[in-house]
């Protein structure tokens, strides 16, 4: 009986290992796109929060105040 | 025995569900080579920007910059843009294959990279040029 069940769940094992691999062997594009959104809102400074540098950004032309 | 196989197919199921929740969790892009590249881009961004909506420079199709049309720059400006398009996407190089490779799978770069050239066109401002089937297309 023992010599029955043996193989068959070593096999079973063997398989779930490989499926282990294969799940972290696959590309996370829902957590790469988020990488991506974070990085680019963060050199093209399209959200609050990051320092504004000297030069206004492009998307926001704050018309000068005539004197 | 079977008492045995049966705790070692449990231990198996948690290494799984755990492996599963790593593959759902976020990509590290805080290391201090990334902060460097992401500072050294946003610097330059404050230059780049006025010749995007120009449509001197475009995005291209690979999550990279090129020059694309410089008639409406003075000659002088020419050779500067050139520069700043080589540094730009020198950087922009390094940071896909720092993330990939910061997260252990440098093997993710073109991944990443593709990620990336769909993300930085969608976030692209209206009037500025991107790369379509190698195309130059107005945003």
């Amino acid at each position: 009986m023992k010599q029955n069940i043996k193989p068959i769940t070593i096999l079973t094992l063997i398989g779930l290992l490989s499926a282990c691999v294969t799940i972290n062997i696959y590309f996370p594009a829902a957590a790469a796109e988020k990488a991506a959104d974070k990085i680019i809102d963060e050199v093209w400074q399209l959200k609050d929060g990051v320092p504004t540098p000297t030069d206004k950004p492009a998307d926001a032309p704050t018309a000068q105040p005539a004197k | 025995m079977q008492k045995f196989i049966k705790l070692f197919l449990v231990a198996v199921m948690m290494f799984l569900s755990s492996n599963l929740a790593n593959a759902a969790a976020d990509l590290d892009v805080n290391t201090p080579t990334i902060s460097a590249i992401k500072a050294s881009m946003q610097a330059r961004h404050t230059q780049l920007a006025p010749h995007y909506a120009s449509g001197a420079i475009g995005l291209t199709g690979d999550g990279l910059i090129a020059v694309r049309d410089t008639t409406a720059l003075p000659l002088k400006d020419r050779q500067g843009i050139n520069t700043l398009v080589a540094a730009e996407n020198g950087d922009r190089n390094a940071l896909y294959k720092e993330i990939a490779a910061g997260n252990g799978h440098p093997e993710w770069r073109g991944d990443i990279q593709a990620t990336f050239a769909g993300r930085w066109i969608d976030k692209a401002q209206s009037g500025w040029w991107y790369q379509k089937d190698g195309a130059w297309v107005k945003k």
